[in-house]
This record gives structure tokens, sequence and C-alpha cells, in this order.
């Protein structure tokens, strides 16, 4: 039982967040700093675009200086 | 997004995933037996509906603005999930996904386990190569139906996205009766990967409170806008792979994309 619920939660894990859990992070957190934004006059709809601009390319970087 | 989009957005990502199950299939029929395999793969696709039946008005309940924000985020993190791979896989850094190498793989194991027959399954082993094969891979599609459709309220219309997809692919794997080795898998991942970041990060924003500039017309940048850093990325570490003489990137067959 307890076999089958870790390999449920590596599934969810590997299904949702994947091989780089710093990018799943930076969006939760780009997300985040988008709703605190929106509560003042400025404009938010920049910060997700900008997050992925920056954490795509970190990671695939990232993974390939690793060799893949 | 239009009913045509969002066809579109859920047959591609679905044919991606068709193509892995239908190569399980395939192996579970030609080592095992036929009747098996096929049974497993329509129980798989009976508790994938039964998900899509089950989870789809659960989700669709949920106020608008909370569902933006947590569909959207999870299509995001799903959709550079996709993306990051395919770039990868395009730029050389890691192998692409072979048809025929996991078709014959999974043939030799199909062909060393020991047969039994249970109820009226003639083989147990192929029924459930092929039952676990579909499921597991189906779990993205519903996934993918989900989100989309419900944030678009049109879930039957993503379940028959899915459906036709399963239908395409599926045919076209039983027709040949050999793994669909031709289908360009990364060009599709890269394009689904794409969609999935688009809407998503387009969503999850509404979600969070952002008014995007245009509305709607703002995904006509976005859109290709993620395309381009994909593509340019793709391009950046196959140049890199070029100057290392080939370090560091794997050896095979070509990269697709760009």
């Amino acid at each position: 039982m307890g076999r089958r619920l870790r390999a449920m939660g590596q599934f969810a894990y590997g299904l949702v967040i994947g091989d780089d859990w710093g990018v799943a992070l930076g969006l939760v957190a780009a997300l985040a700093l988008t709703a605190g934004v929106s509560r003042t006059a400025v404009p938010s709809w920049w910060v997700l675009p900008a997050a992925l601009l920056v954490l795509l390319p970190v990671s695939v970087w990232r993974t390939a200086r690793r060799g893949g | 997004m239009s009913a045509g989009a969002l066809f579109l957005a859920v047959f591609l990502a679905c044919a991606v995933e068709a193509v892995e199950a239908t190569t399980i299939v395939l192996a579970a029929g030609t080592a095992r037996d036929w009747r098996s395999a096929g049974y497993g793969a329509v129980a798989a696709i009976a508790v994938l509906g039964v998900a899509v039946a089950a989870l789809g008005p659960a989700v669709t309940a949920i106020p608008t603005g909370a569902l933006r924000l947590a569909i959207g985020g999870l299509l995001l993190l799903f959709g550079v999930r996709w993306l990051r791979k395919a770039v990868l896989r395009a730029g050389g850094i890691t192998a692409l996904h072979d048809e025929e190498e996991a078709f014959a793989v999974r043939l030799a194991a199909a062909r060393r386990a020991a047969s039994r027959r249970v109820g009226g399954v003639p083989d147990w082993y192929g029924f459930t190569l092929s039952f676990q094969g579909v499921l597991l891979e189906g779990t993205e599609v519903v996934f993918i139906v989900l989100t989309f459709g419900s944030n678009q309220h049109a879930i039957p219309l993503a379940a028959a996205a899915a459906g036709a997809a399963v239908l395409v692919v599926g045919g076209a794997g039983l027709a040949v009766r050999a793994p669909l080795a031709r289908v360009p898998e990364n060009t599709l991942k890269f394009l689904v990967g794409v969609m999935l970041s688009g809407f998503g990060t387009f969503w999850a924003a509404e979600g969070a409170g952002a008014r995007w500039p245009g509305s709607d017309a703002a995904l006509l940048v976005l859109l290709p806008g993620i395309a381009v850093i994909g593509l340019l990325l793709a391009a950046g570490l196959r140049r890199r792979g070029r100057a290392r003489g080939g370090r560091g990137t794997v050896s095979g067959r070509t990269a697709e994309v760009g």
C-alpha cells in the first residue's frame, strides 16, 4: 500500500513538475507576484511571460551543461 | 479561443500520447495475443472516459477566476515541461524518442513472460501490458481534455478531439501493424508545448488578476513569441554541439524542429 502511494506520488510529481523543480518553483513565484502586482495600479500581465523568458533558457542551458 | 483552435490543440496533444500508447498495444498484440491486447486497450480507454465524465462536471463547477488560476497554472507547468523536453531533444542534448526501438524493447520483454488465462482474457500479461500502457499515456490526455475543456466550457468537444486523435493514430497503427516511427513526434511535442505554455500563461495570469493588453488578441503575440524562444534555444544548442565537435550531444536520429 505504502509502495503504491509512493509510486502514485512520484507519477504525479513527474506529471506536473518533471525534471526541473526550479522551473516549477519559479513559475509559482511568478504567479504569486502577478497576483500581488494586480492589486496595485501597475500592469501585471508581463510578469509570467518575463518569468518564462528567463526560466526556460536557464533550465535548458543548465541541463545542456550537465550533458542531458 | 475558438472551437477549432480548442479541437486542434487537444487533438495534437492527444496524438502525441496516442503514438506512444499504440506502440505498447502493438508490442502486446504482436508478442502475446491480439485479442488480449485489444481488451486491455479498450478497458483503459473506458476507465479514462469515466474519469473525464466524473471529473468534468466537478471541475466546471469551480468559479471562473479560481479555475483559470489553477488550470492555467497547471497547464503552464505541464506545457513548459513538454517544451523543455522538445527543445532538449531538438538541440541534440537528449535522444529523440525512437518508436521502433521502444517497440523492440517491449516486444522482447513481452516474449519472455509466461502465459496465463484469466476469465475471458486469453493472455493476462498481454492484457495488463496494453491496459497499463494506455492508462499511463492516457492520464496526460485526461488532464489536457479537462484543462482545455473546462476553461472553455467545452469538455465534450475536447473529449471528441481526444477520441478523434486516438481513432486516427490507433487506426493507423493497427492498419500497418508496426510502430508509427515516421510521425514527427518531437515536432508535435514542441507545438503542443508552445500551445500549453501559451494558453497556460494567458489563463493563469488572468486568474491571478492580470488584464492582458488587447484581451484575447494577446495570444497572437504570446504563442509565436514562445515558439520563437523555443526555436532559438534549440538552434543555440545545436550550434553549441557542432562547436564542441558533437561532445555533450547525442548521436543517432537527426533532430526534428527548426
